[in-house]
């Protein structure tokens, strides 16, 4: 596709030396990037690799502090998003910056030219939405609609500024599969008019499926350039994390033990109108085994985890038993001294808090549950800091967690950081029961491996684990069975050698099979495609 | 004696509506203005002083724009530019306002102001009743209708007002789309002056035309408490303003009568009054949600 263009005509985009230097840290150091018209262009990398920074410069958020862009061949400085739109450039940002008080038109208008009429603006809302497959109504508040849908508002409010180049920043991490392949036709829409796409993933499989060329970033230094087909996952993987992976080694767990986790038919109403109704949950985990329960997000994870984790009791105290105690009514702590342990899903405000050092993010989970070692003086509960800080430093050793001075407050790691710490905290522990919502949500690779396979050596040696999670590559790294969720309804746990990709698509896309029947067509159909 | 409580009812809710709709403006793009009382008291000593000395109203009423927003350009520059908290510094611009005024003040006690006269309408006032209570009214009046007016049209129907509410919801996303935060907070925040100075030039041209120390006497709270009552709807603003007006006037005619009900207890009314509301739409997520701007008293700083 790049035939028709001559040797010196210019990119559309081009980066030479562009470096962003924070204090004395360069988070961008001399990056060169070229995209070609009407191409597919990745941005691979992992977290905090310069990929946020660099694309903040290309759209005009940040400033360089040294370095060119060129847009057709002509230097510019793109001083705001502003700018950069009138260049021609668009942006779907990651985390969506939308306004939950406006309505979806309220929200388009405000990125466009405000001499349009809003009536017109949702006229073409709805005329473009139509075109490219992303249905949508002007006239609801983006308060009421699902992450799905949010971004399909970013994305048409991108397009309807006919840009150029389109940035698109991780759209695929909070899609069903479905979602993504809609969303991938859009992109080969819009390549096939000409227009260019910035695309960054940390999914490999998905920028060899839809991209034409990727750039590599590694440390805020380019470490590659290629064509994504012609690699492998782990070619890509290694330019990414500079050396190869660890790939998560899971031997046969042995047979399961006895029932540590037992969980039947509970029922909850949503405590806010944003909630998720659990309906009729059950699930059990024995000894050796790790359940995970895949899903969208949105679709009561949440809830599942607070009820589990007894942050919100259910009625029946009988409907979860811990170890063979019923703990209906238990609360956190009282579930935690059975010897469970629990992982939330947000790092920051409620797993850790933030501004805190890691020694006392450590005495908040675990003073009760662990008052003996870290707590002296009886009643009085006077703090033992040298106990503390010895096991949080047993704890960073054990997962490797990176940090700068020795107790550093918990917000100044890096995310993929923080998490290895939050897991390790419960892991030191050696937990029968550990359940952990999204345990590896926006980490980097090499912390994710290290986290995963925790979670594989702590079954290994007895425990039961349940894992929550929305990425499907982890999920067949670790599980032994598998259950979906969606819209506050748990599937059947199926073992994790007879679940493919495609089945586990329709269960997240809520179609539960009511008969032994379907499912077995299902799966016979799932492996005529895999036959092909 | 019917008209006569209605009109006194609605000369004391006129300062309470249009020092609100200001705040309105200002806590819609995110900026939490405490300082409404010195702000008002302010406008309240330049209206008096301008009219005094000029013998013209007008002046005044200009005066007391001039000066209430002059006076929040101070609070604009500390927490927007140098970002200090809002809290803090509101409370400080209110404390300083009622001191700077009454030093400013000092020579005007005791001295006969000049009355704001009333613009008779032809025609409509002769409608009967309302035509003497809604159309023979003073300039200010009919200024307050009119701000609640031009908001409501501005905040949803004007493109610069949809930027004002998504300031207001979220900041730093409206600073990514290219929107300049700073400045439209700072107009906002001018516009809150500008009003707040206007009703204390009501106080000091209508209500009572004269200069007294501490004349405000705690109408900038109420005021603020009114913005909450009203859930940052502009319509709402007019009928809790009539209301806490109302509580005000019953509470010297209830003194009047002997009636026993506590003065203290009238005037703490339009306080609980709000507490019951904040109660009321918090319950309900969805509204917060709608109405409530996110970022209010958060301070921006933009990546650079």
């Amino acid at each position: 596709m790049v035939s028709s263009q001559d040797q010196g005509e210019p990119s559309l985009l081009s980066v030479r030396g562009l470096t962003k230097l924070f204090g004395t840290f360069a988070a961008c150091d001399g990056i060169d990037l070229d995209i070609a018209p009407g191409e597919i262009h990745a941005l691979l990398g992992e977290n905090g690799a310069g990929k946020s920074t660099l694309v903040k410069m290309l759209f005009g958020v940040l400033q360089p502090t040294a370095g060119q862009i060129l847009w057709q061949g002509q230097p510019v400085s793109i001083a705001s998003p502003g700018q950069a739109r009138s260049l021609g450039i668009g942006m779907v940002f990651q985390h969506f910056s939308l306004f939950e008080a406006l309505t979806v038109g309220e929200n388009i208008a405000l990125s466009l030219d405000p001499k349009i009429s809003l009536s017109r603006i949702s006229d073409e809302a709805a005329s473009l939405s139509k075109t490219y497959g992303l249905p949508l109504d002007p006239k609801m508040h983006v308060a009421d609609l699902s992450v799905g849908e949010r971004q399909r508002i970013e994305i048409v409010r991108a397009l309807l500024q006919n840009p150029k180049l389109i940035i698109l920043d991780e759209p695929t991490s909070v899609l069903t599969p479905q979602e993504a392949d809609r969303l991938f036709e859009t992109l080969f829409k819009l390549k096939a008019e000409g227009r260019s796409v910035l695309y960054i993933s940390h999914r490999l499989d998905e920028v060899q499926r839809i991209c034409d060329r990727a750039t590599v970033l590694r440390h805020g230094k380019v470490t590659g350039v290629c064509d994504p087909r012609q690699e492998t996952p782990a070619s890509l993987a290694r330019m990414m994390v500079g050396s190869d992976v660890a790939a998560v080694h899971r031997e046969d767990l042995g047979t399961p033990g006895e029932v540590l986790l037992d969980v039947r038919s509970i029922s909850f109403a949503p405590r806010t109108p944003f909630a998720v109704s659990l309906k009729n949950v059950s699930l059990n985990v024995r000894a050796g085994e790790v359940l995970a329960i895949a899903g969208v997000a949105g679709n009561g994870q949440g809830e599942l985890f607070d009820v589990l984790s007894g942050e919100y009791p259910v009625a029946d105290h009988d409907a979860i038993k811990i170890r063979g105690t019923s703990v209906g009514h238990t609360r956190i702590n009282g579930r935690r001294l059975l010897g469970a342990g629990f992982v939330p899903e947000e790092r920051h405000g409620h797993a850790a808090v933030a501004q805190m050092p890691l020694s006392d993010n450590l005495l908040l989970a675990r003073a009760h549950s662990d008052r003996k070692a870290f707590l002296s003086g009886g009643f009085a509960k006077v703090i033992r800091h040298g106990a503390v800080r010895n096991a949080a430093a047993r704890i960073c050793q054990a997962m490797d967690v990176r940090k700068s001075g020795d107790d550093p407050a918990a917000g100044s790691l890096s995310g993929g950081n923080l998490q290895k710490f939050i897991v390790g905290r419960e892991l030191d522990r050696q937990p029968a029961v550990l359940i952990v919502n999204q345990p590896t949500w926006g980490v980097d690779a090499g912390a994710a491996s290290r986290i995963r396979q925790a979670l594989i050596d702590l079954a290994k040696s007895g425990s039961a684990v349940v894992v929550i999670s929305q990425d499907l590559d982890e999920i067949f790294e670790v599980a032994t069975s598998i259950a979906v969720i969606s819209e506050g309804k748990l599937s059947d746990a199926y073992p994790a050698g007879t679940l493919s990709l495609e089945r586990i698509g329709l269960l997240m896309g809520g179609i539960h099979d009511s008969t032994q029947n379907t499912s077995h067509e299902a799966s016979k159909a799932g492996e005529a495609a895999h036959a092909h | 004696m019917f008209e006569a409580i209605l009109l006194t009812v609605m000369t004391a809710a006129t300062p309470l509506v249009i020092a609100a709709m200001g705040e309105l403006v200002a806590e819609r793009s995110g900026v939490l203005n405490l300082g409404v009382e010195g702000m008002m008291i302010m406008g309240a000593v330049c209206a008096f002083a301008t009219a005094h000395m000029t013998g013209s109203p007008y002046l005044g009423v200009l005066a007391g724009i001039g000066g209430g927003a002059l006076f929040s350009l101070l609070f604009g520059f500390l927490t927007l530019t140098l970002v200090t908290n809002q809290v803090a510094t509101g409370l400080a611009l209110t404390i300083l306002g009622l001191g700077v005024s009454g030093q400013l003040g000092e020579s005007f006690v005791g001295l006969a102001g000049t009355k704001l006269q009333p613009i008779t309408i032809p025609v409509l006032s002769d409608i009967p009743f309302i035509g003497r209570v809604l159309f023979a009214q003073d300039l200010i009046f009919y200024l307050s209708i009119a701000l609640i007016i031009g908001v409501n049209w501005f905040l949803f129907k004007s493109r610069t007002g949809l930027k004002m509410r998504a300031i207001g919801d979220n900041h730093g996303s409206a600073h990514a789309l290219g929107i300049n935060v700073v400045r439209t907070r700072y107009l906002a925040v001018l516009f809150g002056g500008a009003c707040a100075g206007l009703a204390g030039a009501q106080l000091s041209l209508v209500y009572t035309p004269q200069w007294v120390e501490n004349m405000s006497a705690g109408r900038g709270w109420i005021a603020l408490a009114l913005v909450v009552f009203a859930s940052w709807r502009p319509w709402r603003i007019l009928a809790g303003g009539y209301l806490f007006g109302a509580v005000t006037i019953g509470q010297l005619h209830a003194q009047a009568f002997g009636v026993g009900i506590p003065s203290q207890f009238l005037s703490a009314l339009p306080y609980a009054a709000t507490i019951v509301v904040l109660v009321i739409i918090s319950h309900n997520r969805r509204t917060t949600l709608i109405n409530t701007p996110a970022s209010l008293g958060k301070p921006f700083v933009p990546d650079r």
